[in-house]
């Protein structure tokens, strides 16, 4: 569906979520990781997002902030995340808890942990609608079977009773899901949703999630280190890469006219259908240490067009086209 | 194949045109992990750990005082422990008997001073004892399995069905009231803590590949057991054995406060408790909470060496 | 309510335990044979003429065969018969039933004391990090082991008792000038509280407070320990994350998402603690003159009258056999993963 030829237009004026200029510092006993560096997104309503980046390039650490589950030695250094007119980093606890799930929920890695091991997917269901709506019991019970069957569960009645452990991973994702829509929220952030499944199940999970963002109009902010699976659902890409966002297009763009050396050869590395282990290419070097002293491109020390501007700095940010920028002194050439 | 990946195959295909340099895949290097002292030696690791724990520098301190001040017993004490002067009988504590007397005019301070001889052996007796009883005993039950195991581990649960005490309130009312029953009784009940974790131990060890690598070397699989898995679980005895001996301690001493085993006028620090409760309601407390007081010391000092040493062995089991 | 696994649990943990049950009596009568010397002369007491030890050796079956002997005594325990004591002339069964509530009184107070300060301690401990709550957590946790227990009494008493004069003399459940009040369930509290005596009442918990404190301390230390590991442990898992994430209460997700799951290593623990409180009874009992089983068998053992004794361990061991069952069966309830038979 997105991967049509056209362009997709901009985003509509008022976006539902807008993280501006966020960076975030971690207190760790080895030094400050400065984990988040003026991290810029914007989403309108009913769009697909993915965020793309290597395991470390700060993705996850940008939705705890978002939805306030940070942990404990993080610090927001500056910037806003802002949602409905209100700066979300700047409520306070007790706002931050009234907001979580209503406006932004968030679904995670590892389905099978997520679900507490023992209560009934029933009871957690019923927990999330009573707070949000105030149900009782027997309306929580009726909404729960419409969510189940949303998430296309199979006889919801005997899984409303279940325990996580006797479920499959794929079916704890879709109950998690279903937890995530009992929220009716207006953006879902989805952290590595798939990861750990089987490719089958990944796929109808994928599918799943598309449906449902479509029929109720619910943003979707798409976190993954996969970037076929980004490429299958998302309406716009955002690559990260050490805290920075160093490219952002539209999905068709980003693949036919990729600008950041880094970008590149993320594409690069997607291995070939037919292609044999060592026709892999890698990417060289490694993330830089996150700790000491870092140039403003964090790339610059992998990448192979680095110039002297790239070290003395400040990082532009380019608008390419509708919808696209890249944070590159000596972005590629455009290509036809 | 759907659109999207015909269009991403595309995209990879161009990207890895001539135009842009390929890496041939080698592994990159790690990202610099946290800074764990992985220095080389074991003294150095020590030291540091030593350092970032000045409780655990001070349990060892007050340990290797312990072991010394059992060493030279009656010598350093400043009066006959055993000397009764009934004209002296309840002083408070003064200059001249530091902890006071007892009802029989005896230093109180000498006596603890001696005492920790006696308790010191107990604990240790009885520890050595169910470490070496328990530990081959699980360890041969965990390698050997069958019958063996099925012994082991049946004896193992019949011990621990009881409570502890009692049970070794019962072994020595059997075996008879005297100092090295106690220790016996001791022993046997702490028999399970070093045979389940052997037992553990080997079983984890025995999964491993140490053992078809020694039985290719020709080995016996009583030294396969002995010569080469048994070592490897000593690190976590020692532990055990740190963590149990104030535990030992304090059983031992139990069952001398409530009249087994020693004997008046030993001087050991549960019968001195005892002694001294009769007095605790009429005032003098010094008689009882001074031995009291050193046991519990001896004890916390144990209890404080074996998280020391557990933090080192194995940090991850930290609680 | 009693669903059908909740009876096969229930039977199954049972099942597993009669090993256990059977250790207990066989060890038990072993012990009791293994007595240096003449057991017969032991049970007979050391007043006894030939004839009477001759008498109590046959009584006992002790002329007879191990195996033969052994069939003797089950079939005596099947009856309920745990001999006679020398010293009062009484049955054993009599005397231990008669003091069996005082001794449950100060054991479960005790426990229940500790869990009333260790549990909260743990969890506060683990939801407030390096706050005043974790620092007493732990120093709670590392000294409340090392505490000998005849020696915390010894200074309770001395505290409150003689400095402080808050507590009464340790003598006993009740002082020498109130009479108790009618024996319906043993237990001073209760039985005061339905004979309808506030009075009464409060002289028993003032007389149980010290002994059941000193219980406490001992018992608060692991306790507090594993809550705040357990806690610690279950804060940091994901579901307690997608809890927060799904926007649930802090309340809910404390207790209902946190400790409910946390619960789950401290019911473990509890057998442990159990071991400790049933043996530090018989310290307890005897630093406050408490008349309950512990000083019963203590007595008895100091003045060679044996019988009492074997009937102790033996009852002692079977308490502990069971609750361990007990808790065996809660910790199948709450965690659904537990199979069902082992």
């Amino acid at each position: 569906m997105s991967a049509a030829a056209a362009v997709p237009p901009m985003p509509a004026p008022a976006p539902v979520l807008e993280v501006a200029s966020l960076s975030i510092d971690f207190r760790t006993r080895e030094g400050t990781v400065r984990a988040l560096e003026n991290v810029s997104l914007r989403m309108g309503a009913g769009e697909f997002v993915g965020v793309v980046g290597e395991s470390g390039s700060g993705k996850s650490v940008m939705a705890y902030a978002i939805t306030g589950l940070l942990d404990r030695a993080g610090r927001v250094t500056q910037g806003r995340a802002l949602f409905g007119g209100r700066d979300l980093l700047a409520l306070s606890e007790r706002a931050r808890r009234a907001s979580r799930g209503r406006d932004i929920a968030m679904i995670f890695q590892s389905p099978r942990t997520s679900l507490n091991p023992i209560r009934t997917v029933g009871n957690q269901l019923a927990d999330v609608l009573r707070r949000r709506h105030g149900l009782d019991r027997r309306a929580a019970r009726e909404r729960s079977l419409s969510l189940l069957t949303q998430v296309r569960i199979t006889d919801p009645e005997k899984r409303l009773d279940a325990y996580p452990f006797a479920m499959s991973g794929g079916m704890c994702q879709r109950v998690l899901i279903a937890l995530a829509l009992a929220c009716e929220p207006t953006v879902l952030i989805a952290d590595e949703p798939t990861t750990g499944l089987d490719v089958t199940t990944q796929a109808s999970i994928m599918e799943l999630l598309k449906d449902l963002a479509r029929r109720r109009g619910m943003a979707v902010l798409f976190i993954t280190h996969d970037l076929t699976l980004a490429a299958e659902c998302c309406d716009r890409i955002v690559v990260m890469h050490a805290g920075h966002v160093v490219e952002e297009a539209p999905t068709a763009v980003l693949f036919r006219r990729p600008r950041h050396p880094y970008t590149a050869r993320l594409i690069a590395a997607v291995p070939a259908r037919a292609a044999r282990l060592t026709d892999l290419a890698a990417i060289p070097g490694s993330l830089p240490d996150l700790r000491g002293a870092l140039p403003p491109c964090r790339y610059s020390q992998r990448c192979e067009r680095a110039q002297e501007a790239c070290e003395r700095g400040p990082l532009p940010i380019v608008d390419i086209g509708p919808g696209h920028r890249v944070a590159c002194c000596n972005p590629l050439e455009a290509r036809a | 194949m759907t659109p999207a990946t015909d269009m991403v195959d595309a995209a990879a295909a161009t990207a890895r045109a001539p135009s842009l340099p390929l890496v041939p895949s080698q592994r990159s290097p790690d990202a610099p992990a946290a800074a764990v002292p992985t220095s080389g030696n074991f003294g150095r690791h020590l030291r540091h750990v030593l350092a970032e724990n000045p409780v655990t520098l001070g349990a060892l301190l007050v340990f290797i005082g312990l072991v010394a001040i059992g060493i030279l017993g009656a010598s350093i004490a400043p009066f006959d422990p055993l000397a009764s002067n009934t004209q002296d009988a309840l002083q408070a504590p003064s200059r001249h008997h530091w902890f006071g007397t007892d009802q029989l005019g005896r230093d109180i301070l000498s006596r603890v001073l001696v005492a920790v001889r006696l308790d010191l052996a107990m604990a240790l007796g009885a520890v050595a004892l169910s470490f070496l009883v328990g530990s081959v005993a699980g360890s041969c039950a965990a390698f050997f399995q069958g019958w063996t195991e099925r012994i082991v581990g049946r004896v193992v649960d019949t011990i621990m069905a009881f409570p502890l005490f009692v049970l070794a309130m019962a072994i020595v009312a059997a075996l008879g009231n005297n100092v090295s029953n106690i220790v016996y009784a001791t022993a046997i009940i702490n028999v399970p803590f070093y045979a389940r974790l052997a037992r553990s131990e080997i079983t984890v060890l025995r999964e491993s590949g140490m053992v078809e690598a020694a039985r290719l070397s020709g080995n016996s699989r009583w030294s396969i057991l002995f010569r080469h898995l048994y070592p490897n679980i000593l690190p976590a005895m020692v532990v055990q054995i740190s963590l149990n001996m104030g535990w030992a301690m304090l059983n031992a001493a139990g069952l001398s406060f409530i009249g087994l085993g020693v004997r008046p006028p030993t001087a050991e620090w549960g019968i001195m408790v005892s002694d001294g409760a009769n007095f605790i309601v009429s005032g003098e407390w010094w008689i009882a909470l001074f031995p009291g007081f050193a046991l519990m010391s001896a004890v916390l000092c144990f209890n404080l060496l074996g998280d020391g040493l557990r933090d080192i062995v194995d940090p991850r089991r930290r609680t | 309510m009693i669903e059908g696994r909740t009876l096969r649990l229930i039977a199954g943990r049972f099942a597993a335990s009669l090993p256990s049950l059977l250790g207990v009596v066989v060890i038990t009568f072993f012990l009791m044979r293994a007595l240096p010397g003449d057991p017969a002369a032991f049970f007979a007491g050391p007043a006894a003429t030939p004839e009477a030890v001759e008498q109590v050796r046959h009584q006992l079956g002790l002329d007879r065969s191990l195996p033969t002997q052994l069939t003797i005594y089950l079939r005596d325990l099947a009856r309920g018969d745990l001999g006679k004591s020398i010293t009062t002339g009484q049955p054993v069964r009599a005397e231990l039933w008669n003091r069996l509530p005082a001794s449950l009184e100060l054991t479960l107070s005790g426990l229940f004391l500790a869990a009333l300060i260790g549990l909260p301690l743990g969890v506060l401990a683990a939801t407030r990090p390096g706050s005043v709550f974790d620092h007493a957590s732990r120093l709670l946790s590392t000294a409340g082991v090392s505490l000998p227990t005849f020696f915390t009494g010894l200074v309770l008493i001395y505290v409150f008792y003689f400095k402080l004069g808050w507590a009464p003399a340790p003598m006993g459940r009740l002082d020498s000038f109130t009479d108790p009040p009618r024996a319906v369930t043993g237990f001073l509290l209760i039985d005061s509280l339905l004979a309808g005596s506030p009075a009464l009442f409060w002289a028993a918990l003032k007389q149980l407070a010290l002994p059941a404190t000193t219980l406490a301390l001992f018992a608060m230390a692991p306790l507090a320990r594993m809550t705040r590991a357990a806690m610690l442990a279950v804060l940091s898992s994901d579901y307690i994350r997608a809890a927060r994430a799904a926007g649930l209460g802090r309340f809910q997700v404390l207790v209902v998402y946190g400790f409910r799951n946390a619960l789950l290593p401290v019911l473990t623990t509890l057998g442990m603690v159990f071991s400790f409180l049933l043996g530090a009874n018989v310290l307890v009992e005897k630093v406050f003159a408490w008349p309950g089983l512990g000083s019963f068998a203590l007595e008895a053992l100091l003045s060679s009258d044996y019988a009492p004794v074997q009937g102790f361990v033996l009852v002692m061991g079977t308490v502990y056999v069971l609750l361990n069952l007990f808790i065996d069966v809660l910790y199948g309830l709450v965690d659904p993963r537990a199979k069902v038979a082992r």
